[in-house]
């Protein structure tokens, strides 16, 4: 090894573990929000790039039906709610209209604009208008109703749900796997390395949303909401906060991280329906390195599991994986160590 | 009242019998997880399958095994059990197929496995295999690759049975011929999203060739990362890579690309005196015209030769035995085995007592991705 194949091997590790340093941090902020262990993250990274893959060979991809099915579904559950609440019908109907309103207008957008093969980047944001609102979506159907059991049964219902979207995304893009034109298809060299502009594309998304973030949280009503959900679901309560409106939103900013996720590496690598299982468990891998609490640490572990990865891959490639997943036990060992026990359920 | 009673034991009787004489074909496919590339066109000829073979009606049995070896032995337990089945074909997947064939062999059922599966010798007694086995397919590669002057191949495979397989296979057959040597071996999984660790390592060994073993779509990303890093020799890839999947992803990375591939996806372009030529048309004809122009592919061939078989082997097991029985498994079984040299679309099978594997060397053919499409080299 010399330093330039450990300088090819670095520039690959970090760029990885960006798109990682997303995951882990939308990981992490659904958990601190409602106790989820989200798993179908990667999900979101899969739906994003097939997504934008279909709209590319002017089909109407499935997420658009999926979104319109659980979009009805979600506020016939509010209705019927809202009925049995002894709200009045109108009430009830106004409220059932506004919440299907997005997703049925995303729909008609989507269906007029697939076989018209618009510029790339109009396809990105539909693709983004398609998926976000699912992880709202998801959060209504699988967990609302359960926002306050453990979180091992929470985690149950992650499982569940990442095995129901990944049969979905089967079904919706087939077998087969895509690989979505670059968004700036030019390189750059300094000294040994090759920049591809999409990697600087990757480098910029991901450093200005985690900047975008750090100022939703600090600057905004609702980012400090989320803070004070996640410090105390019952103090947020008593101060007025909706811990449901909490976690559906989010849920929101967990897809759209995901969503942005695909749409970054789609152009890098071949995307199957289920490659994204793998990439959020790498996302994961990168929370816990912040104890699932912590932003900078996750995004930083992000970072160390893209490097660890990328010079696994060279050293031996046949162990990657193991690899990068056994990190996790000297991380845990560590963080049990630092803290002492907790239990869950205090 | 006995009469009637009598009577409608009479009936339930003859009515079992007429049930028991259909031959019965129990077919676990992965129509769902990572191997459903392979499943759902195998499926989708065994569809146009005829309904009766030897005057004899088919019953097939189509179960979804998820790529999971648990699911397919379960699927086999109940093709045993439940469905009494003559013949259990499958698994598409490798592991599937392994872990199926302990339950084909304690029912003495044979087992036509759909993926080039390796079992210990002795352990095969029961199964055949239709794919071509990688050893068949790295003899034709190891032939063009010693005609071009190949030295010296890099190899980047799966980290899998397949992966593992080939890398064997090839390493044995490429002593045998005098073929090119394996100067670096590295790893890489369906899944990942960057083999530039990998592709650097090769790059740097610089090998006259590469060897890229993946299967369809996922062959693409390792291919593109080799020539990113420079590599400027000749790619070789599987025949698990022959389909329009590699080319759709790959683009013009691909190009110039040597892929293996049976014969049965390109018999416009075999030679008149290649011996699949007609039952490889055959096999398009039907295939793309319930399908679409362009859907033809390698694994709905497997599906095709497996009726090849069948129809060369039932009529003599039928008067041998009646569908249902032990004696009837045990003829299909010894029939197979006896059957000498059949043309299949996908080359020409001769099975003996020692050779499960089947295919002679005359089945593997090398293509030359030229334009995005395929040309026989």
């Amino acid at each position: 090894m010399d330093f330039t194949i450990a300088s090819i091997l670095t520039l690959d590790g970090v760029t990885n573990g960006a798109i990682y340093a997303l995951l882990a941090l939308a990981t992490v902020l659904v958990f601190a929000v409602t106790r989820v262990i989200f798993i179908p993250q990667g999900e979101f990274v899969a739906y994003g790039a097939l997504t934008l893959a279909l709209l590319q060979l002017g089909q109407v991809p499935g997420t658009v039906w999926l979104l319109l099915v659980m979009a009805v579904v979600a506020s016939v559950l509010d209705a019927v709610a809202g009925l049995r609440r002894g709200l009045p019908a109108a009430a009830v109907a106004t409220g059932a209209l506004k919440s299907l309103a997005f997703p049925v207008a995303v729909c008609a957008v989507a269906w007029w604009a697939a076989p018209r093969q618009l510029p790339l980047l109009f396809q990105s944001l539909l693709t983004l208008a398609i998926v976000t609102p699912l992880g709202p979506l998801v959060y209504r159907l699988a967990y609302e109703k359960l926002a306050d059991a453990t979180v091992l049964v929470l985690l149950i219902v992650s499982v569940g749900t990442h095995f129901a979207l990944t049969g979905l995304g089967l079904v919706f893009f087939g077998a087969e796997g895509f690989r979505n034109p670059s968004f700036w298809d030019s390189r750059f060299t300094a000294g040994p390395l090759t920049l591809t502009g999409q990697t600087l594309i990757i480098f910029m998304v991901s450093i200005a949303l985690i900047v975008a973030l750090y100022l939703f949280f600090e600057r905004t009503l609702r980012g400090k909401a989320l803070r004070a959900t996640a410090v105390n679901r019952l103090g947020a309560r008593l101060m007025g906060i909706s811990t449901s409106g909490a976690g559906q939103l989010s849920f929101g900013l967990a897809a759209f991280m995901g969503a942005l996720s695909g749409l970054l590496i789609g152009p890098t690598t071949t995307m199957f329906y289920d490659s994204g299982f793998l990439i959020g468990l790498k996302g994961f891998v990168a929370a816990i390195f912040g104890a699932l609490a912590s932003y900078p640490a996750a995004a930083l572990g992000a970072v160390f599991v893209g490097l660890i990865e990328s010079f696994g891959s060279f050293w031996a490639s046949a162990f990657k994986e193991v690899i990068v997943f056994t990190l996790i036990i000297p991380v845990l060992l560590w963080r049990s160590f630092q803290h002492g026990h907790h239990d869950e359920e205090e | 009242m006995k009469a009637i009673k009598t009577l409608v034991a009479v009936a339930v009787t003859l009515l079992a019998t007429a049930a028991q004489a259909d031959i019965t074909i129990g077919i676990s496919l992965p129509l769902t997880g990572p191997a459903s590339g392979l499943g759902i066109p195998m499926n989708n000829y065994i569809k146009l399958w005829p309904t009766e073979i030897a005057g004899e009606k088919l019953k097939v049995i189509v179960l979804d095994d998820a790529t999971d070896p648990t699911k397919g032995v379960s699927n086999a337990k109940k093709f045993v059990t439940e469905d009494k089945v003559d013949i259990i074909m499958g698994s598409a997947a490798t592991p599937v197929a392994i872990a199926m064939a302990d339950t084909a062999a304690e029912s003495g059922t044979p087992q036509f496995m759909f993926s080039p599966a390796v079992l210990p010798t002795g352990k095969d007694h029961w199964a055949f295999r239709l794919p071509q086995g990688t050893a068949v397919m790295a003899h034709a590669m190891i032939e063009h690759m010693k005609k071009n002057g190949v030295k010296t191949v890099g190899f980047l495979g799966y980290t899998d049975a397949y992966g593992e397989s080939w890398l064997t296979d090839f390493k044995a057959q490429s002593q045998q011929l005098g073929g090119p040597q394996v100067v670096a071996v590295e790893r890489f999984a369906r899944a990942d999203t960057s083999v530039t660790g990998q592709a650097l390592k090769l790059v740097a060994a610089n090998p006259d060739a590469m060897l890229i073993v993946a299967s369809g779509s996922g062959a693409a990303m390792p291919h593109k990362g080799v020539v990113e890093r420079g590599y400027k020799g000749k790619i070789y890839q599987t025949h698990a890579a022959a389909s329009r999947d590699l080319v759709r992803v790959g683009g013009k990375d691909v190009e110039g690309a040597f892929v293996t591939s049976g014969p049965a996806v390109i018999p416009e372009q075999l030679p008149a005196s290649h011996p699949s030529k007609a039952l490889a048309a055959d096999f398009v004809a039907k295939y793309e015209k319930a399908y679409g122009a362009g859907s033809r592919n390698q694994f709905g061939g497997h599906a095709y030769d497996a009726i090849v078989v069948l129809e060369k082997v039932l009529p003599g097991a039928l008067k041998k035995a009646k569908p249902g029985t032990k004696e009837f498994r045990a003829a299909i079984r010894d029939g197979v085995e006896t059957m000498g040299r059949t043309v299949v679309s996908h080359g020409v099978l001769n099975y003996t007592k020692d050779n499960h594997w089947g295919f002679t060397t005359e089945t593997g053919v090398i293509l030359k991705v030229v334009n995005g499409d395929w040309k026989v080299e």
